[in-house]
């Protein structure tokens, strides 16, 4: 049904400790993976505000990328854990008012995981590709 | 001529403070990193398409941002066309945010007021398709320009930094850069897992290229280390935790009872603080030397006749040269075993091997007259000083060099042949020896892995330590305060780690002798307008930064205190904390100009 050039477009909200210094190690060792994704750096995942999930979701990013330290890991001791918590909340709400809270996605991912950060990205990729666009992409359309 | 400048820099924040709620006049720059960027991102197309963003004043592209002309654009154009914003397009801002935001200031912009787009790491790196890459360039450049749009001016903020420095090795490299920490005056904490100072080095019989011997320089090393009133040493010790950031680093260290303390090996330091705290670290973990059961096909641990240049080290120091009790009349060394070899994951070059194979068949050379010494190598890269000399002085003492590949080693009576390929005339050969060495490379070890985690320290492909960057930032790391010493982050010969320990020693004593160091002013503020006084940031705070004002019901953030996570931001009910430079509206500006 989907037309296969479908392009989903990701915005990726990433902690700069970890996933972002991940993402950038992806660069500095050539790791290709697909240009869908785009990245916000913010200080840590715990402060990803739901309502960032929200506005991008509603104005038609078909994923949304949550990018936190390994659980232990944070910079901030506990940020990851609130984030996840949060994560947990907002994909319920997402499921009561109707929308795919699989297209949400919280991943663990290092500063030294460059190679992980690009497989990730191939795999969001992927899932999405196979769900198809943001149905409220057409929506807001009308 | 000081005075001046900084003078007009105050002028320029002044006026930039009276028209603060003007409207953005933002200045964009597109770098071509080279052709790092420009080779895959259309950059003429992105400053054409960054020219139309609201607020862009002025777009232009330049073959390196991070250059003094780069940085005198920026600067020249804030002053002439009064920008209050700069936008620059290029690497990570984990690497040139610093550089950038000094020229913004140098133009009169405040400091906080400049956004970066990382359309290096983040897209021209990572994509090869021009067109798409483009796009993603300008969606990136974009979002920075919304940002930038809503950023508001910050002031700049220095905390005390803790002298001391915490050195986690203590190998030839860990000793030299302790010792350079504590000649200048400051406490170095020099933590070693084994019971012993001197790591890999204090295996050495003799040293390439002058064939000395190396406890000649060693011992009188590890003595003034150990006797140093500024070092303290703590052996059959661990690093467990580390926490802080640079300048003030928190490093648990847990020392395990010294019952196998072997005697003639160095008393341990009976002080062992449990916590110590560090305004910076050193990593100086050094390697292991490639274990050749993983190339089988060498026969090693098999046959008694074929040893390590690690093992052969210790024979020769202590002359036992003999196999199965007699002398060996034929040696052979077999190269680049554990280097070069793309599949052990080991591509690299190990770089002190063959000047090892020259130096030990040297030796053997001088200690069995009668013998005949082969090295089969692939390459000889003897460089450095004394290098190619000490390749020509191993030729003269008759050693026998030999381009050939070895890809077997097997028995035949009392001696083991090697089967090798002759690389130059393109024929097979069999040659019979007594004793076969091999100069094993270097490779990470095994707790790189949890160091790198402990410290937050990214790891190269090869498994070494990654440097900040390989040529600008060779001994700093992505984590600010943490560097590289030694063989931790690659292979190199002992001058190249004597070489690195100081230089990471000097780049880890500039915050210390500075006595401060710049933190973000990136830190929660409350409106006290809008704040409840219900406490939760209080509850969400890992750091005990925001408290209740009990006397006006409302809560106030300790700036000092506060890491700028931005948790509490996110948890007020009522949006009375915003984390600055990270506040809603520039995030979902950023949101909205991606998606468009």
């Amino acid at each position: 049904m989907e037309s296969t050039d479908f392009e989903p477009k990701i915005v990726a909200f990433l902690c700069n400790w970890c996933t972002y210094t991940g993402a950038d190690l992806a660069g500095t060792s050539r790791i290709q993976y697909p240009p869908n994704v785009r990245i916000i750096r913010l200080m840590c995942s715990g402060s990803v505000d739901p309502t960032y999930v929200l506005k991008a979701l509603l104005d038609g990013a078909d994923g949304v990328f949550i990018g936190g330290c390994h659980p232990g890991d944070c910079h901030y001791q506990s940020g990851n854990y609130k984030a996840r918590r949060r994560v947990v909340a907002l994909k319920e709400i997402l499921k009561q008012a109707g929308l795919d809270e699989d297209r949400v996605w919280l991943r663990w991912i290092s500063a030294s995981e460059g190679q992980r950060f690009a497989d990730t990205v191939k795999e969001m990729v992927e899932a999405l590709k196979a769900k198809g666009p943001n149905p409220l992409r057409q929506e807001w359309a009308v | 001529m000081r005075i001046t400048e900084h003078a007009t820099r105050n002028t320029y924040h002044t006026m930039e403070y009276v028209t603060m709620e003007s409207k953005p006049r933002i200045g964009v720059y597109i770098c071509h990193c080279g052709t790092n960027i420009a080779a895959t991102v259309d950059v003429a197309a992105v400053v054409e398409f960054a020219k139309t963003l609201p607020g862009v004043v002025v777009a232009r592209h330049y073959t390196y941002m991070c250059s003094e002309p780069g940085q005198a654009l920026i600067k020249e154009d804030s002053k002439a066309l009064g920008l209050n914003r700069v936008v620059v397009a290029s690497c990570s801002p984990r690497m040139h945010e610093p550089t950038f935001r000094g020229a913004a200031e140098r133009g009169g912009v405040n400091r906080y007021r400049l956004e970066m787009a990382n359309i290096r790491e983040q897209c021209s790196w990572v994509h090869r398709d021009r067109a798409s890459a483009t796009l993603k360039a300008k969606a990136l450049v974009a979002s920075a320009v919304a940002k930038a749009a809503r950023l508001e001016p910050l002031e700049e903020r220095q905390v005390g930094v803790t002298p001391g420095v915490v050195v986690i090795g203590g190998g030839i490299a860990g000793m030299i850069a302790a010792l350079d920490v504590a000649d200048a005056g400051f406490p170095a904490y020099l933590v070693e897992k084994s019971d012993r100072l001197g790591g890999r080095v204090a295996d050495l019989y003799r040293t390439f290229p002058d064939l000395e011997p190396a406890g000649e320089w060693l011992e009188p090393l590890i003595e003034r280390v150990q006797s140093h009133p500024n070092v303290t040493v703590l052996l059959n010790s661990l690093v467990t935790e580390v926490s802080g950031y640079v300048g003030n680093f928190e490093v648990k260290v847990s020392s395990s009872p010294n019952d196998h303390l072997e005697p003639g090996t160095l008393k341990p330091e009976t002080r062992n603080p449990e916590t110590i705290q560090a305004g910076a670290i050193i990593i100086a973990t050094g390697y292991n030397p490639f274990d050749p059961h993983g190339k089988p096909e060498f026969g090693y641990g098999r046959y008694p006749q074929v040893v390590t240049t690690v093992e052969m080290e210790r024979r020769l120091a202590a002359g036992d040269l003999a196999v199965e009790g007699k002398a060996p009349r034929d040696i052979a060394f077999i190269k680049c075993v554990g280097s070069r070899d793309v599949q052990l994951g080991h591509p690299y070059c190990s770089r002190v091997c063959c000047q090892v194979c020259a130096k030990q068949a040297q030796l053997l050379r001088k200690a069995l007259p009668d013998a005949r010494v082969t090295v089969f190598y692939m390459d000889v890269r003897t460089f450095g000083k004394r290098g190619e000399e000490s390749f020509d002085e191993a030729r003269r003492a008759g050693v026998r060099y030999q381009r050939g590949n070895v890809s077997e080693v097997y028995r035949r009576g009392e001696r083991v042949v090697l089967r090798v390929e002759d690389t130059l005339l393109g024929r097979t050969l069999e040659h019979e020896a007594d004793l076969v060495v091999l100069a094993v490379g270097m490779e990470p070890r095994e707790d790189t892995g949890d160091i790198a985690a402990l410290l937050k320290v990214p790891r190269s492909a090869d498994g070494f330590f990654l440097e900040a960057h390989p040529k600008l930032g060779p001994v700093d790391t992505a984590m600010d305060g943490v560097f590289l010493a030694g063989c931790c982050q690659g292979p190199k010969d002992i001058p190249d780690t004597v070489a690195q320990a100081k230089a990471a020693a000097s780049s880890a004593l500039i915050p210390l002798i500075r006595g401060t160091v710049p933190v973000g002013s990136e830190t929660a503020i409350v409106d006290p307008e809008l704040c409840a006084g219900c406490g939760m940031c209080v509850q969400v705070c890992p750091f005990g930064a925001p408290s209740l004002d009990l006397l006006w019901g409302v809560s106030r953030v300790n700036a000092v205190l506060c890491k700028g996570c931005g948790a509490c931001a996110v948890t007020c009910p009522s949006k009375a904390i915003r984390l600055q430079h990270f506040t809603p509206d520039q995030v979902l500006a950023q949101v909205e100009a991606l998606v468009e």
